[in-house]
């Protein structure tokens, strides 16, 4: 990142400590929202598909099935309203992005956890 | 009217306290050194004289050593007037992003990105004439018909068509000053600024 843009999300940007995930991984993302002018918190709970981008755009995608439907939400890593992430499962997955989740459902969609 | 000199640093995006994510750049803005001042009397307009971004001295002529001497400051290696200067300045002062006001609205002149000889769907938004299929080839992106034939046998001046792009003197106007960082000579406007990364942009109101 340059040094400008180090500089000013230093400044700017909160400081955020989550566990560290990847691509695979089972997540909880706790995000607060606004409702009738009353901030409350909501999870979304599922895999993750992917992580893209650097320093202070970076986001990831995470997708769920919610009711025989499939779900997927972006996040920035920064945002502030992304109030903590829990990592449930590690999974075991050979590519980066899992695009391939998309066209599959029920058992070809699982992931295999991984057993540390 | 108020301006200053400065160098584009960069893109990146901010989060407001709302949680929405705003586009900004980073401008490296300042401090400029006022090296004249022109007045009604003496050139016919107001106007002041300002001077961004060090340079070596072997790299200025005499003329240009004695006219920064003047000011008092070592060779700038872009200089720029401003007419109509809002705020009084003398001859050797510095001019600092603290003219500006964070939540002000204000221009960016900047000179885009080079582009090259495009054609016309890139430069003027054509869309191009023809199908796929149906025994097309060749024309999906050609400009089509240039005018009449016999009548008035000739191109008319101005027609849009292909040639050279980008590295034009634009102005964006209405930016938000975002935030400010005066002792780094930082200044966060909102959304893009014409031209690349390092290239010299006027920021007025």
């Amino acid at each position: 990142m340059n040094a400008a843009v180090q500089f000013v999300h230093e400044q700017l940007t909160a400081k955020k400590e989550y566990p560290r995930f990847k691509a695979g991984d089972n997540i909880t993302v706790n995000y607060k929202i606004v409702e009738g002018g009353k901030e409350r918190i909501q999870s979304f709970r599922g895999d993750v598909v992917k992580t893209q981008g650097t320093g202070a755009t970076a986001t990831f995608t995470v997708r769920k099935i919610s009711d025989g439907v499939g779900v997927e939400r972006i996040f920035p890593f920064l945002s502030p309203n992304v109030d903590s992430i829990v990592l449930n499962k590690v999974g075991k997955v050979r590519r980066a992005k899992l695009y391939y989740l998309r066209t599959r459902s029920g058992k070809s969609a699982r992931i295999k956890e991984k057993r540390v | 009217m108020k301006g200053i000199i400065g160098k584009k640093i960069g893109m990146t995006s901010i989060f407001g306290a709302d949680g929405k994510q705003t586009a900004c750049t980073i401008i490296e803005a300042g401090p400029c050194v006022v090296t004249q001042v022109k007045t009604e009397d003496s050139d016919g307009y107001t106007a002041l004289q300002l001077a961004f971004g060090d340079k070596k001295e072997k790299h200025s002529n005499k003329a240009e050593t004695n006219h920064f001497a003047k000011a008092n400051t070592p060779a700038k290696s872009f200089v720029k007037e401003f007419r109509d200067y809002s705020i009084d300045k003398n001859i050797g002062e510095t001019v600092t992003v603290d003219i500006f006001a964070e939540g002000e609205s204000v221009d960016v002149v900047g000179t885009t990105k080079g582009k090259g000889f495009q054609g016309v769907v890139k430069r003027h938004g054509f869309s191009g004439v023809g199908e796929q299929s149906h025994g097309q080839h060749d024309r999906q992106r050609a400009p089509g018909s240039i005018g009449g034939s016999s009548y008035p046998s000739r191109v008319f001046k101005g027609m849009r068509m292909a040639g050279r792009m980008g590295g034009d003197r634009v102005k964006v106007k209405g930016l938000k000053v975002i935030k400010i960082f005066a002792d780094k000579n930082y200044i966060l406007v909102s959304g893009s600024v014409p031209g690349h990364n390092g290239s010299i942009v006027l920021i007025q109101k």
